[in-house]
């Protein structure tokens, strides 16, 4: 039986590489970020809005970035949510089931979807379009909320309609025997059965928006600005990082870090409440 | 003024179809641009050639030889992780809180920022442990990134294995290790598959933890060793698009159709595997 313990504890060795992954990159990025945080202070640097890496002393106030991140991430939740969620809705309510199954495998493939090809189609369709039709430069919040809105569809989608499935059919039966319509069943009976799952889908949607890099550098012009109008360019906490790390160094290059370690809180922060949402969905069930 | 409910109902049912097929059109619309714009300047000349003036003129034969290296590499590191992690999950433990730090790790490593990976492979791979820009520090930063794919399918695939089989097996006299290795792997096989197909495809898709761990030097020839710097498909393709003058559009149109087309022909042989795997044992 030695042979089979150790069997066990090198299964067990390899299941701890997700949270040892975990771990290491916490504290790397922990590591290399915070103490230029706490040698310009906390407050300068979360609610700083200069960013001037080469000035003398160098100044990194982040809070442009972030209020840039917040301004794109809710845009894209105004377009990918209603749009995802009557899409889920609608795939596993209401559709003819021919529909369904040709509709659902479609868009699950769609989330492979590089980010760097919806980028390049907003630099070259989207930003023209609102150049002329709409105002500005092109590049924008709005341009951003837009390609990350369409994003965010297929994680929206897919998690919204695993919620919807979840809720038992006799609910549905029961609302229908009462003379209920679809509409109403969904309305009254399903959605509010699902809504934890449902939240958690929108949170993860959310943290995908907030963790987009690259199709965000492609339409979102990178100004470090704070947002002033839906026309106006910004720049996100991922696009300061990806954008100067190619030439940064020293104090420069651990701010970066530093910028990480903020986007890295916002995530763990949003993880932890789409976790714990949907464990109560579950209990509840 | 009280509506009607069937008027509601109706009325909202159009709605639905309609954002519906507005998210449909919209996604299946950008692969069809790509792949219209792309295409016709796919030739055999451009897949097998090596590219020339910094990628506005010749092929792509190096950047796709370089994407295989990463990503094959990636999944080859990612595997025994993910599988393992699948098994002891499965067949070696029972939930407690140890499954709950495990699982809770997978999730939290699934919904971190690629570009966090690629400061991390940065400052982990590239600069401390000294493996420089290359395909192996690129390959070590999306197996990180795959790990969580593979655990979850691969979870999946052995639960989806019928307790009956390992049943049999004990009664056989079979010790655990022997039921997991000659009966349930073998008969998870299809869909332990199908997530490492998967982490393949979302590997070559990857640039933000890429460009920063396998640098953006465009090979002139056939990475020979895993410590050659390359760059991949999406990192090619994102810079010709983003640094390129207008006479490289043509080639970043035919490198994202290559990138498109190839992810979806891997997601949908996944996803078929897939089906027909779980539909094997209903």
């Amino acid at each position: 039986m030695k042979r089979e313990e150790a069997i066990r504890l090198t299964l067990l060795g390899l299941a701890m590489s997700a949270v040892t992954a975990l771990a290491v990159i916490t504290t790397f990025i922990l590591k290399e970020g915070l103490p230029v945080i706490f040698r310009h202070g906390p407050a300068s640097f979360l609610f700083g809005s200069d960013w001037s890496p080469s000035a003398e002393p160098p100044v990194f106030g982040v809070f442009a970035m972030i209020a840039g991140t917040f301004a794109v991430t809710f845009g894209a939740l105004g377009i990918g949510v209603p749009v995802g969620l009557g899409s889920a809705i609608f795939l596993s309510e209401f559709a003819p089931r021919r529909v369904a199954t040709i509709l659902k495998p479609a868009l699950e493939l769609l989330a492979g979807i590089p980010s760097v090809v919806f980028g390049f189609m907003g630099m070259l369709v989207l930003l023209p379009f609102i150049r002329t039709h709409v105002g500005g430069q092109g590049a924008s919040v709005l341009a951003g909320s837009t390609i990350l809105g369409i994003m965010i569809l297929p994680t929206v989608i897919s998690i919204s309609m695993d919620a919807l499935r979840s809720v038992p059919r006799s609910y549905r039966e029961g609302s229908f025997a009462l003379g209920a319509t679809g509409w109403q069943t969904t309305w009254k009976v399903t959605l509010p059965a699902a809504r934890p799952g449902l939240v958690a889908a929108v949170i993860l949607g959310m943290g995908r928006a907030v963790g987009e890099t690259m199709a965000v550098i492609m339409v979102t012009g990178n100004t470090v600005q704070m947002p002033k109008s839906f026309l106006a360019p910004v720049r996100t906490l991922t696009s300061n990082i990806a954008l100067e790390m190619s030439y940064a160094d020293g104090e420069h290059r651990e701010a970066l870090f530093a910028t990480g370690v903020i986007l890295f809180a916002i995530i763990m922060a949003l993880n932890t409440i789409a976790n714990s949402v949907g464990r109560l969905g579950r209990k509840r069930s | 003024m009280r509506v009607p409910p069937k008027v509601v109902h109706v009325s909202m049912l159009g709605v639905l179809w309609t954002v519906t097929l507005a998210a449909v059109f919209t996604l299946v619309g950008i692969v069809g641009w790509v792949l219209w714009h792309g295409l016709p300047d796919v030739t055999p000349q451009f897949l097998f050639s090596m590219p020339a003036e910094s990628g506005a003129e010749g092929g792509i034969l190096s950047v796709i030889a370089g994407t295989l290296f990463i990503i094959v590499g990636a999944v080859l590191v990612a595997t025994p992780l993910g599988v393992g992690t699948a098994i002891y999950l499965v067949e070696y433990t029972r939930e407690n809180w140890v499954t709950r730090v495990i699982r809770y790790g997978a999730d939290c490593l699934a919904g971190i920022p690629s570009i966090i990976f690629g400061l991390f492979g940065y400052v982990f791979f590239v600069i401390t442990l000294g493996l420089r820009w290359s395909i192996l520090s690129g390959a070590l930063t999306l197996a990180l990134m795959s790990l969580p794919t593979i655990i979850r399918t691969a979870e999946v695939a052995l639960r989806a294995v019928p307790q009956g089989y390992r049943e049999v097996s004990y009664a056989l006299g079979a010790t655990r290790w022997q039921m997991v290795l000659r009966v349930v792997l073998p008969g998870a096989l299809p869909g332990i598959v199908t997530g490492i197909v998967l982490a393949l495809g979302r590997s070559m898709s990857e640039t933000a933890a890429v460009i920063f761990t396998a640098g953006t030097v465009l090979p002139d020839r056939i990475p020979t060793s895993t410590g050659d710097s390359v760059r991949t498909l999406a990192v090619h393709f994102y810079l010709l698009a983003t640094e390129g003058t207008a006479g490289s559009q043509p080639k970043a149109f035919a490198t994202a159709a290559i990138l498109v087309l190839a992810i979806l022909v891997i997601n949908v042989s996944a996803y078929t595997a897939m089906h027909r795997f779980l539909a094997r044992y209903r």
